[in-house]
């Protein structure tokens, strides 16, 4: 035992009464925050124990807790709506989100090096252009792209939904890259630029590997921000076919509001949840390291 | 880590980049030697390679349509026809005769400006209960995130309206207590309180940020301020909020920009409506279904310009008032 411990445990010994004040305090906390959970969680459970609720049970069973628990309702929602069958939906969000992915990663990293690691004439006036379009509303470029999309003969394509994401448009990425990059050491590049490494070979060799925590935040934000994104697949995509899941959602939310079928609406809303879900159970810290860390919202 | 970073966000001008980068990392630059100028061509040679997809978009798909749509928005136009020059027309039809645009722009002020504060401060409330400890946080830190990754999906809204609606699990609720509203969803004067809630319900990343915050501050002013007789609200005042304060910067820009973009929720609680009573339409679904519903692409990108420089009036305010409450601690910039 070390001096200083046992100071510690010699003062502890005379102050039981605080520390039975702090074994209380400790307890409250749990069951306050406990308590704030499940009022916060309390949605969630709702909705996946109402999957199981039968259609008669919605607006006669508000609790958690179905009356007479059934599936009917997923093999409803997998029969899909409006003549599509539900994994087609499945799959258009999962393409749109894999594409997001590559071209957010893919480009983002190119963008960023260049901000971070080189020095070009016009490097100051595009690094606030940059952080400028980290604060401008989505909503004011969204009728101008429609209609060069419209030009361009793209509705009702994927491609006005990827190709932004392949040139870097969400500043979010390229900022918490450039925020990363610049925090490596600069040895390792100047040791290669002595030994005759160009941009590419630095960017490539070095920085990427470098940043892979980054990067792999930036895939998981990306995936999940384009698995949920409703307005530019509402703006662009026109044909059931190409409909990804929150589109296809709409479909049901529209139909049962004439009271039709509740159970395969919120089924449906369940089953497009389950991939952020198993997301979020899987890189939880990455998620909410990479938010603390870059002040990133989710 | 995260209140360095942040600040790097909302202090840093391109001006003080330059000089980082001219004075302290590569002081060869400085000088003018034989080959330099090859050098520095080559480097923005490389600069632009590596730039040329963002470059694309951002002109192709950000400055060049923003200026696209100013001039749209003093033209009528419904994508069939090409556009008719009006002058200043769609603004002060806007601004006199649109009540539709009116309420819009109350109702999105109202959720952006009493929203946006209670989501701060329960995220600030919450973390500084969890700061409070370190075992055991880290769970509640990650449950009270989950809403805000999932909070703007159509999912959640599903879920909120069946939630709210009469007979919902809401509303019986509030009826053990006598409390019978009938629903929230078709009640007027109850949807704005309810879609409110919603985006406080995603306090968790705003939260996760102020934690990182708060774990910046070093014990050792607390503990002085304790020494000097500190209460805890004196401490809370003195130590943590100037200490907080860049982090809470950050956090009020971003989120009130945000709010300002809410849209998916509103959208599909209201089938698109906008209703009760015009209760949802905010700005984002009004501007949707003026230019994709009504096909008055000149009048909506009018109305995009307001947001626009509604925006940009709030952080340029924010900016500007930043040195009267943001306290950099051994800042000497």
């Amino acid at each position: 035992m070390t001096a200083t411990e046992a100071v510690v445990t010699a003062s502890a010994r005379s102050t039981r009464p605080r520390l039975a004040r702090k074994t209380w305090q400790t307890v409250i906390w749990f069951i306050g925050l406990i308590a704030l959970t499940a009022l916060v969680l309390y949605p969630l459970a709702w909705l996946f124990l109402s999957t199981f609720k039968p259609n008669s049970e919605f607006g006669q069973n508000p609790g958690l807790i179905p009356n007479a628990p059934t599936f009917d309702n997923y093999a409803k929602v997998m029969e899909g709506i409006a003549g599509v069958p539900m994994w087609r939906f499945f799959l258009n969000s999962l393409i749109l989100s894999v594409a997001a992915v590559v071209g957010t990663v893919f480009s983002s990293a190119l963008a960023a090096y260049a901000f971070a690691r080189v020095q070009f004439k016009g490097l100051g006036i595009f690094f606030a252009a940059m952080i400028g379009t980290l604060l401008l509303p989505f909503h004011v470029v969204i009728i101008p792209q429609y209609i060069l999309f419209n030009k361009l003969g793209w509705i009702d394509t994927f491609i006005p939904l990827i190709l932004p994401k392949f040139l870097a448009t969400s500043a979010f990425f390229v900022f918490l890259l450039v925020q990363f990059i610049r925090q490596m050491p600069r040895d390792m590049d100047e040791a290669a630029r002595i030994d005759g490494a160009g941009h590419l070979r630095i960017f490539w060799s070095i920085i990427l590997p470098l940043i892979r925590p980054a990067l792999i935040t930036c895939a998981i934000f990306a995936f999940i921000w384009e698995w949920n994104d409703f307005l530019g697949p509402l703006l662009y995509l026109t044909s059931p076919d190409n409909y990804p899941l929150p589109i296809a959602l709409r479909l049901y939310n529209d139909a049962s509001s004439g009271g039709a079928d509740y159970g395969a609406t919120v089924t449906a809303s369940f089953v497009a949840l389950i991939p952020v879900l198993l997301f979020f159970i899987v890189f939880q810290r990455f998620l909410v390291d990479g938010v603390a860390t870059q002040g990133l919202k989710g | 880590m995260s209140t360095t970073e942040t600040r790097t966000l909302v202090t840093e001008k391109p001006s003080s980049r330059a000089r980082q980068l001219r004075s302290g990392r590569r002081p060869e630059h400085e000088y003018t030697r034989p080959g330099q100028r090859a050098r520095n061509r080559k480097e923005t040679a490389a600069g632009y390679a590596f730039l040329t997809p963002w470059l694309v978009g951002f002109f192709g798909l950000t400055a060049l349509p923003m200026v696209y749509s100013l001039y749209l928005s003093f033209t009528k136009y419904n994508i069939f026809q090409p556009p008719k020059w009006i002058g200043l027309d769609n603004y002060i039809r806007m601004f006199t005769k649109d009540q539709n645009f009116i309420q819009s722009s109350e109702i999105t002020l109202v959720y952006v400006f009493v929203g946006t504060p209670i989501t701060l401060a329960a995220a600030l409330g919450v973390a500084m209960l969890l700061n409070h400890r370190d075992k055991g946080s880290g769970f509640f830190r990650s449950a009270f995130y989950a809403p805000s990754l999932i909070g703007g999906s159509v999912s959640v809204a599903i879920v909120w309206r069946a939630m709210f609606s009469a007979e919902g699990p809401v509303d019986s609720g509030l009826q053990i207590f006598g409390i019978d509203l009938g629903g929230w969803i078709g009640n007027p004067a109850m949807i704005l309180p309810m879609m409110i809630l919603l985006h406080v319900w995603q306090f968790g990343s705003t939260m996760v940020i102020f934690l990182a915050g708060l774990k910046q501050i070093p014990k050792e002013l607390y503990e002085a301020a304790e020494m000097d007789g500190a209460n805890a609200w004196r401490r809370f005042q003195a130590v943590t909020i100037p200490m907080l304060s860049p982090v809470m910067f950050f956090n009020l820009l971003l989120g009130l920009i945000g709010a300002f973009q809410v849209f998916a929720s509103a959208y599909v609680i209201s089938n698109g409506t906008g209703g009760p009573a015009g209760m949802t339409n905010f700005i984002t679904v009004y501007l949707y279904k003026r230019g994709f519903s009504d096909g008055q692409m000149g009048y909506a990108a009018a109305i995009a310009w307001v947001l626009l420089i509604v925006v940009a009036i709030i952080a340029f305010i924010l900016f500007r008032t930043q040195r009267s409450w943001v306290h950099y601690s051994g800042d000497d910039r």
